[in-house]
């Protein structure tokens, strides 16, 4: 059997993803034997047009990173999708929207004044200047991507075949997705190569029967390193997040802030962790629920914080339709 | 043709449905706009149903349980709320507005409060206007299930 | 990361049936239309329309099509599921389809009863049928369970309520643990002296029964003994019961008595009232049962200072034991009466009437004690000088109907109080002044307003008025060495000072003490009185919200001892009427936890209100208990990774029914 062909790319995400590859260290000579790169913008000097003369399927596997928020990543997404025989939606942008997915909890134009106008950095002369996606010059015609009003998760623009969530997806379960492709012992389709279960059945902490009397940010309090932190009043989104990353930031006595996604069952993680939180937050009277909406400062960033793409409601709602 | 709202009224069996239910021996008229789906106790009622009314095209969502103290399980209705306002809070964020989503307590007894609320809210959602999930999406969504089937 | 959609299953064959009600429905709703869109939804093979559905012959066309058409789902839009569901699910048992795979869509009370609008009824009465047709593919065959029910029943409190309860129980054939925290059974009924309004020795009529008690081949009696824990649920309850060490054996003890003559101690009976005495070692009256005394260690010089030991001396039958320790016993049971009675509302939290503060002001109970043959002062009403008082003020309703303490009616205080008003006409003088101070006069049971006839006929002097204080600060020269009670006569709206030497506070019942911690454990509710909540207040005044847990007696609420006796005797019928079945059915639409999905969160485990959630430490999951399990769905809510399923309202068929109604 010839070596396989494969392409990375990097989308909407920080980039992380791109090192996380190289975070298998001596392993990468393993995916180097097996595997001949046939795109990887961060690495080498490949053409999109190169890929794009490529016979279709021609590609064995292709790990996508980042999510979907402009005209260039969508192009690529199909672009790669036509190409690849196994797409991988690979780290959480791709697999759930990610971090960049909270930009759906704002709109373009908000973001774009921001950056252009509000930032402290700015200094301008009044006439606040913005990335145009047409611009003619005297040698011909210029164009930059276009910036879409919202962010989605790569399943939302081509099908995906595999998620391996996380941010960054870890070595190890870089170096299972890379074997299970290597050797062609794939998982059914649509299959997440993480756990099945939620962090908490990995997680070390003693858990008890949960009640909360109050709710701490993680700045607030130094937490235990034995007991639950949820339990502590840190919102641990543990046990609505797919286990997988072998509870690295519990270990460093940090909450788990969601990277993995929801479990399978889970339709919408930030509804299940509002529904977890809730419940087992002690008192009955409108003072106690008071109490603990003044504690949870922002629940949409918490719940939501790699998930909003991949929620139900997907972004904010913007304007009042109708009217 | 002026819009009429859809709204789902998630109702507890053992107090705001059959008090819904009272409404309706009574023979009390409301606005035919709320829609009821029952569960045992309003603490059945997971976020994730009122998010998906949403999704699913609902312009608001009631949800009903027993008074405070009279839940048929006891305290059921105290999760619902705990539940709703945090919910509400996120929906907040989400531009959801605060007229669209209530949590409302309804006794067996209380066919005309039924009445009263449904009609109220009706009107409330009403003036709000259509709910529309959100801008449509730039990326194709639609084309996926297309190039999925293909 | 998938929604509703796409259920990749082999496809229903639903039968939809829309019924006219009469004109009730087809009045306003267009029925065949309805019918005619149902035919057009997924998985529908035949849609009908009918006059009545509940008819005989609806429910015959239901059964026949489910044979004929091999109908595997069933949807009839009618009336309210609380009215027919049960109606339309016996049909389809009959016709060997899982009552669980039927729905209902409520076009009538939801629908055509609430709207005139012919066109938007039938167009809600179409999304009604939309939403059970898509809702009715997801559900799935649930059976019923039967477990096994103990028969032994535990009843906990040995006053009159429990022993009623317990001689119930055990006459009908079942073995009954009585669970007494006191020495000695009897309760408050015990230390009363006569009983309104016939005036019967209370002593006279309880005694025979706690003899029974004690003799009764089916009831095995703890005292000095009590409940720690409570697990399990309806039919199969396993409860821990302590057994205070007594420091005397009882199977070597005869009763005899002669430890208490000897022993040197003395302390305030709890019995009397703190009126009297009683020894270290000591039974709380004479006709304690069992008749077994209790070493008080606390008060023992032997425990206190090591020395003394003349009990052990002089016991016969070396029933002396001082290094006897608290023993536990696990008890099976089916059903639980929980008889724990009530606490005397201390009037001392009432400073205006001076109850432990001004001599001759004294408690309800006190003055019981006080009339007692066998009390501390041998039946005669005497004041703190050793005198019989010339006058007597009664105060009602110290403690009730009082927004400061309890908003409710003791119910019983009226009563007693006369009673007390003809006790002092009766053992000090008929020439002896009684005054009731009353807020209303309550003689609601039978006899009871002739006896207050009759007390009126013996001179007492009724004042309409819920006095301001009782002080022993003299105005006049009539006053001096009185208590002086001070009150508004509502009646003529004037004020009056009237001097007694004797003032009795008919103190309110209230909850014991430990209320919260019994409803805790016993997993029961509370009503905003504090006493046990029932099932149902006029309809179940003798269950509690628990399945198999009974009350009786004042721990439900206020009530005198007919009501008590009555209430006793219901909650023993309940109770063997539990026993006497052999087994239980145990709800089908339960909640459950898929132990395969279960990551041992624990956010689950305390929010059940019937406790029936366990986490099992070895496996590291969660566990429902199927038999204990109400089926409320709130943990399946809750649960964050989705691993609980709450059956017949499970997360699939409510989201298929809101999408089908939002079509």
């Amino acid at each position: 059997m010839g070596k396989q062909k494969w392409a990375l790319y990097w989308a909407a995400s920080c980039g992380g993803c791109e090192i996380a590859v190289l975070d298998v260290n001596e392993k990468i000579l393993d995916i180097a034997a097996a595997a001949d790169i046939v795109l990887w913008p961060c690495a080498m000097d490949f053409k999109y047009d190169d890929v794009r003369a490529m016979a279709d399927r021609s590609i064995d596997v292709c790990l996508f990173n980042g999510a979907i928020r402009s005209s260039e990543q969508e192009e690529i997404a199909r672009l790669l999708r036509a190409k690849s025989r196994v797409m991988v939606a690979f780290g959480s942008c791709a697999c759930t929207g990610g971090i960049p997915g909270l930009a759906n909890l704002t709109t373009k134009d908000e973001i774009l004044d921001r950056v252009y106008i509000e930032a402290q950095s700015v200094v301008g002369n009044g006439h606040p200047v913005f990335p145009q996606p047409h611009t003619r010059v005297a040698e011909g015609d210029l164009e930059l991507p276009v910036l879409y009003e919202e962010v989605s998760k790569l399943s939302q623009v081509i099908p995906v075949d595999y998620y391996l969530p996380g941010c960054p997806p870890t070595p190890d379960l870089i170096m299972t997705a890379v074997n299970a492709i290597a050797t062609g012992q794939l998982p059914p389709p649509g299959a997440v190569i993480a756990g099945e279960k939620t962090l908490c059945d990995v997680c070390p902490r003693v858990k008890q029967e949960k009640k909360i009397t109050r709710i701490y940010r993680p700045h607030q309090i130094i937490p235990e390193p034995q007991k639950c932190l949820l339990e502590q009043g840190l919102i641990c989104c543990g046990p609505a997040t797919r286990e997988g990353c072998g509870a690295q930031c519990i270990q460093a006595n940090m909450p788990c802030r969601g990277c993995f996604g929801p479990p399978a069952g889970v339709i919408d993680q930030g509804a299940k962790l509002v529904s977890a939180v809730a419940s087992i937050y002690e008192g009955d009277t409108p003072e106690s629920v008071a109490a603990m909406l003044e504690e949870i400062v922002d629940p949409a960033g918490t719940f939501y914080r790699y998930g909003m793409a991949d929620s139900l409601l997907k972004r904010k709602r913007v304007g009042t339709a109708g009217k | 043709m002026s819009f009429e709202p859809r709204i789902i009224g998630i109702l507890c069996n053992w107090c705001s449905y059959t008090g819904a239910d009272l409404a309706g021996t009574s023979r009390m008229k409301y606005a035919p706009n709320v829609r009821i789906v029952r569960v045992m106790c309003s603490g059945r009622v997971d976020p994730t149903f009122v998010l998906k009314a949403f999704q699913q095209g609902a312009d608001g969502v009631l949800i009903g349980g027993c008074h405070p103290g009279d839940c048929h399980y006891s305290t059921g209705n105290y999760k619902t709320a705990r539940r709703i306002p945090l919910l509400k809070k996120m929906l907040d964020q989400l531009g959801i507005e605060d007229g669209r989503v209530r949590l409302e307590w309804v006794s067996a007894s209380e066919g005309d409060r039924f009445q009263a609320l449904a009609n109220e809210m009706t009107e409330q959602v009403r003036a709000l206007g259509p709910f529309r999930p959100a801008a449509p999406s730039k990326p194709a969504a639609m084309e996926v299930a297309a190039l999925a089937a293909g | 990361m998938e929604d509703n959609n796409g259920k990749g299953k082999t496809r229903e064959r639903i039968g939809v049936y829309v019924c006219h009600c009469g004109s009730n429905i087809a009045g306003v709703v267009d029925c065949p239309a309805v019918a005619e869109y149902a035919r057009s939804l997924p998985d529908v093979v035949l849609a009908r329309d009918y006059k009545y559905m509940c008819s005989d012959p609806g429910q015959t066309l239901i059964k026949d099509d489910i044979k004929e058409h091999g109908l595997t789902r069933v949807v009839v839009a009618s009336c309210s599921p609380r009215m027919h569901e049960p109606t339309f699910r016996r049909a389809c048992e009959q016709a060997g389809l899982n009552a669980y795979l039927f729905e209902m869509a409520n076009i009538r009370e939801h629908c055509s009863w609430v709207t005139d609008d012919k066109a938007k009824a039938t167009e809600k009465a179409k999304a009604l049928v939309s939403a059970a047709v898509r809702r009715v593919v997801w559900q799935q065959p649930l059976q019923t369970r039967e477990v096994p029910v103990t028969p032994a029943a535990m009843v906990i409190g040995g006053g009159v309520a429990g022993i009623q309860a317990a001689l119930e129980i055990a006459d009908a054939g079942f073995k009954v643990y009585m669970v007494e925290r006191d020495p000695s059974i009897g309760g408050h009924m015990a230390q009363l002296d006569k009983t309104f309004p016939t005036l019967d020795c209370s002593a006279c009529i309880l005694t025979p029964k706690m003899v029974s008690v004690s003799q009764h081949p089916n009831i095995e009696l703890l005292a000095y003994s009590e409940v720690v824990d409570v697990q399990g649920y309806v039919g199969n309850f396993k409860v821990k019961v302590k057994k205070k060490a007594r420091y005397v054996d009882e199977e070597k003890c005869r009763g005899c008595g002669i430890c208490e003559e000897k022993c040197p101690g003395r302390v305030p009976s709890e019995f009397e009232e703190g009126l009297g005495k009683r020894k270290a070692i000591y039974r709380p009256f004479p006709q304690a049962v069992p008749n077994i005394p209790v070493l008080d260690r606390d008060n023992c010089l032997y425990f206190q200072r090591g020395r003394c030991r003349v009990c052990e001396r002089f016991c016969d039958s070396n029933a002396i034991d001082y290094e006897q320790e608290d023993r536990f016993v696990d008890l099976d049971v089916g059903a639980i009466v929980l008889a724990t009675g009530y606490d005397l509302f201390d009037a001392s939290a009432d400073m205006r009437y001076g109850y432990r503060r001004l001599d001759n002001v004294i408690s309800a109970l006190e003055f019981e004690r006080m009339c007692n043959a066998s009390g501390p002062t041998a039946g005669r009403i005497l004041m703190a000088n050793g005198k019989e008082p010339k006058s007597v003020a009664i105060i009602h309703c110290v403690g009730s109907r009082d927004t400061n303490y309890h908003q409710y009616c003791s119910r019983v205080c009226c009563m007693y109080s006369m009673k007390f008003a003809h006790l002092v006409k009766d053992r000090v003088g008929h020439d002896t002044k009684v005054f009731e101070f009353y807020t209303d006069l309550r003689a609601f049971g039978k006899g009871y307003e002739e006896f207050y006839n009759r007390v009126q006929e013996e001179g007492v002097t009724f004042v309409r008025g819920r006095p301001a204080e009782v002080t022993d600060v003299p105005e006049t020269i009539d006053e001096v060495g009185k208590l002086i009670v001070q009150a508004e006569n509502t009646l003529v709206s004037r004020q009056v000072r009237i001097p007694v030497d004797m003032v009795v506070l008919s103190g309110g019942l209230e909850p014991r003490s430990d209320t919260a911690e019994v409803a805790r454990m016993f997993n029961i509710s509370r009503s905003q009185d504090g006493f046990f909540l029932e099932r149902h207040p006029k309809l179940d005044p003798v269950a509690s919200m628990t399945d198999g847990v009974f009350v009786a007696g004042c721990c439900q609420g206020p009530k005198d001892i007919p009501d008590t006796v009555a209430q006793a005797a219901a909650a023993a019928v309940r109770a063997v009427g539990l026993m006497n079945k052999g087994k239980i059915q145990v709800e089908a639409a339960t909640s459950m936890v898929q132990a395969e999905l279960c990551s041992g969160c624990r956010v689950c485990n305390k929010l059940c209100p019937y406790s029936a959630i366990t986490f099992d430490e070895e496996k590291k999951v969660s566990v429902i208990n199927d038999a204990v399990c109400k089926g409320c769905g709130v943990v399946a809510a809750a649960c964050p990774s989705d691993a609980i399923v709450s059956r017949h309202f499970t997360d699939a068929q409510i989201l298929a029914e809101i999408e089908g109604v939002l079509v």
